[in-house]
């Protein structure tokens, strides 16, 4: 499984799941590109990994909570600084419900 | 006095001893700026009244005693501040400005220091030769037609040209320590969660790690007392149960460790390694040696399968990370778009460059339903493999000492081509991120390359919270070898 090549089909998927829009040019190269990185990191194939624990994260501590205080956040008015659309109380964006949502 | 030639410390004491203004030196780096970095493209953005301020406040005595009271600093373009853009090298950050300053950026002002401006970086700090920025490359200052190494490039750059007193970098893969080989700077990657990643723009938040470059190691001491330690902020920090008490990192420095047993792995030694980094290990072992330390041989066996495991557990989390950057709260925004998810797809297509597009899609591919198994969690298993090499490597050593880079700097488009042989070049260094101990790189030695003088840099990795030991272990070089490559400097 790990050394086939990518097809076009297969980099839309991905590129879809990743949320990137690209053309059939874009999505070849990819195609090509992705499938030599992947051909590469097939080398892992070479390992016995039975019985391994996976590592995620170096550190053995486990989830920090603190105390369920309140804590000031960030104002309004901050969080809506760099908003590429906004009005005085809200990020805008184009209609999320209905047939041309895209969802 | 040569003020922009001074190190940290001694600017510092300089400064406290009222021998110069902090304002004289912000002025001096300033020029040096104006006057240099049209050529080498360190900053993105220069703060020259902000700095001017902070460096009045100082001198007026508003930071009698602090530890960088007065000292010019430069940050990578991924550290936020509450003030200037904070850009990560991308078009998708362009005009962000950051509504809080990160852990790190509060601490050096609580210290005194005073911020110059942001420097260049691979975009979302993803590559190894500031290639990668959105805003153009950063030029290596020892020869302008070779690459300064990345992620941090600009950061090493600007230390190099004499542009700050130190600066600071975030090291994922290597992003410190292969810039600080290829300028020949100190570079530290501190033990995960030694340093808050509060801030830090993320790219992969089980891998990055904030640290300095300096000229020696006795600044990189100074700057670990200051931004070393547990933040509640950041939920991966160190608590004092895990790191133990910190040390006083500019105590006994040049008190060699006693009974000191170094350890030379075969799999960094190998005919990858340029004529001059074999040169330089040689002479560092045998220096080593002559000063009574064991040179003890280990075993890393897991090492050719870091790069791999690398691109695999990285890019999924960047996948992750990068996800955040929709063109609704902040970020690039597409002016066309069909729908919400055409806006977003557009918005990230057009604001991301291509390696980080690239990133993304292997990482996504990596966790996506199929292919999870096959591809991540098996990498998480390698990983647990690499971390084992070194657990046991640590049992027989202090630290392990080896290249940081397997030559000096590489022209500009040497490996832009091919994705994977600008992937190798982090084969020296990504395996100390995964297994997240602590790694540092110093100036060790100089090579000649087309008439110009390229340094090439030493690195020790020890085990987890070893950073004082790690520095009094470089102290030890620096000494023999009476500082000439700390201070050998390009002639800008």
């Amino acid at each position: 499984m790990m050394s086939e090549r990518l097809t076009d089909a297969q980099v839309r998927h991905v590129a879809k799941l990743s949320r990137l829009k690209m053309d059939d040019r874009r999505v070849h190269f990819f195609a090509e590109q992705l499938s030599n990185v992947l051909g590469y990191i097939g080398k892992l194939n070479e390992l016995n990994v039975e019985g391994v624990e996976p590592m995620a994260h170096p550190t053995a501590m486990t989830n920090k909570l603190r105390e369920d205080v309140e804590h000031p956040g960030l104002s309004r008015s901050a969080a809506l600084a760099n908003a590429p659309d906004a009005d005085e109380s809200f990020f805008k964006v184009p209609k999320v419900l209905g047939e041309s949502s895209g969802a | 006095m040569d003020i922009t030639t001074t190190t940290l410390i001694e600017l510092r004491d300089a400064i406290a001893a009222k021998k110069v203004s902090s304002v004289e030196v912000t002025h001096a780096y300033f020029d040096r700026i104006d006057k240099l970095d049209g050529a080498l493209h360190c900053f993105n953005e220069t703060y020259r009244e902000k700095a001017l301020k902070q460096a009045e406040a100082v001198d007026t005595g508003g930071f009698a005693g602090k530890p960088l009271a007065g000292v010019p600093i430069a940050l990578k373009d991924n550290m936020c501040t509450d003030w200037g853009h904070t850009t990560c090298s991308s078009k998708m950050l362009a005009n962000f400005k950051a509504p809080y300053n990160a852990t790190l950026v509060e601490r050096l002002i609580a210290a005194g220091a005073v911020i110059l401006g942001k420097t260049n970086l691979d975009e979302f700090a993803m590559g190894s030769s500031t290639e990668n920025s959105a805003f153009g490359p950063t030029r290596n200052p020892w020869d302008t037609s070779r690459v300064p190494g990345g992620s941090s490039g600009g950061s090493a750059a600007a230390l190099a040209a004499d542009l700050c007193a130190a600066s600071f970098g975030s090291d994922t893969g290597g992003s410190i320590r292969q810039p600080a080989s290829l300028c020949g700077l100190v570079g530290l990657k501190p033990t995960y969660g030694l340093v808050s990643r509060y801030g830090l723009v993320a790219f992969a938040s089980s891998l990055d790690q904030i640290g300095p470059f300096t000229r020696i190691v006795a600044d990189t001491a100074l700057l670990m007392n200051v931004i070393a330690g547990h933040d509640e902020r950041d939920s991966t920090s160190a608590d004092a149960e895990t790191s133990g008490p910190l040390p006083d990192y500019l105590s006994a420095l040049d008190t060699p460790p006693a009974k000191l047993r170094l350890g030379v792995a075969k799999q960094y030694m190998g005919e990858g390694n340029d004529a001059s980094v074999a040169k330089m290990m040689d002479e560092a072992t045998a220096i080593y040696r002559k000063l009574g330390a064991e040179i003890i041989e280990v075993d890393l066996p897991h090492t050719e399968y870091g790069i791999p495991t690398y691109y695999l557990v990285a890019t999924a989390e960047a996948s992750s990370n990068l996800a955040r950057y929709d063109g609704i709260h902040y970020g690039h925004r597409a002016q066309q778009a069909d729908d919400l998810m055409d806006l977003y797809a557009a918005s990230r297509a057009e604001g991301f460059g291509p390696e980080v597009q690239r990133r993304i899609m292997l990482g996504t591919y990596a966790l996506s339903s199929g292919y999870y198994d096959a591809y991540y969690l098996r990498a998480l298993k390698v990983r647990r493999l690499i971390k084992r090499d070194f657990d046991q490597a640590f049992e027989t050593v202090d630290a392990i000492i080896c290249p940081t880079t397997t030559g000096p700097a590489f022209k500009f488009g040497e490996k832009t081509a091919d994705p994977i042989s600008m992937y190798l070049n982090d084969i020296y260094t990504v395996n100390c991120n995964l297994a997240g101990n602590a790694g540092i790189s110093i100036p060790a030695g100089l090579t000649e390359v087309d008439g110009k003088k390229l340094p090439v840099g030493l690195q020790f990795l020890g085990p987890d919270f070893s950073e004082h030991k790690l520095m009094r272990i470089a102290r030890m070089f620096e000494r023999e070898t009476a500082m000439v490559y700390a201070m050998a400097r390009p002639g800008m």
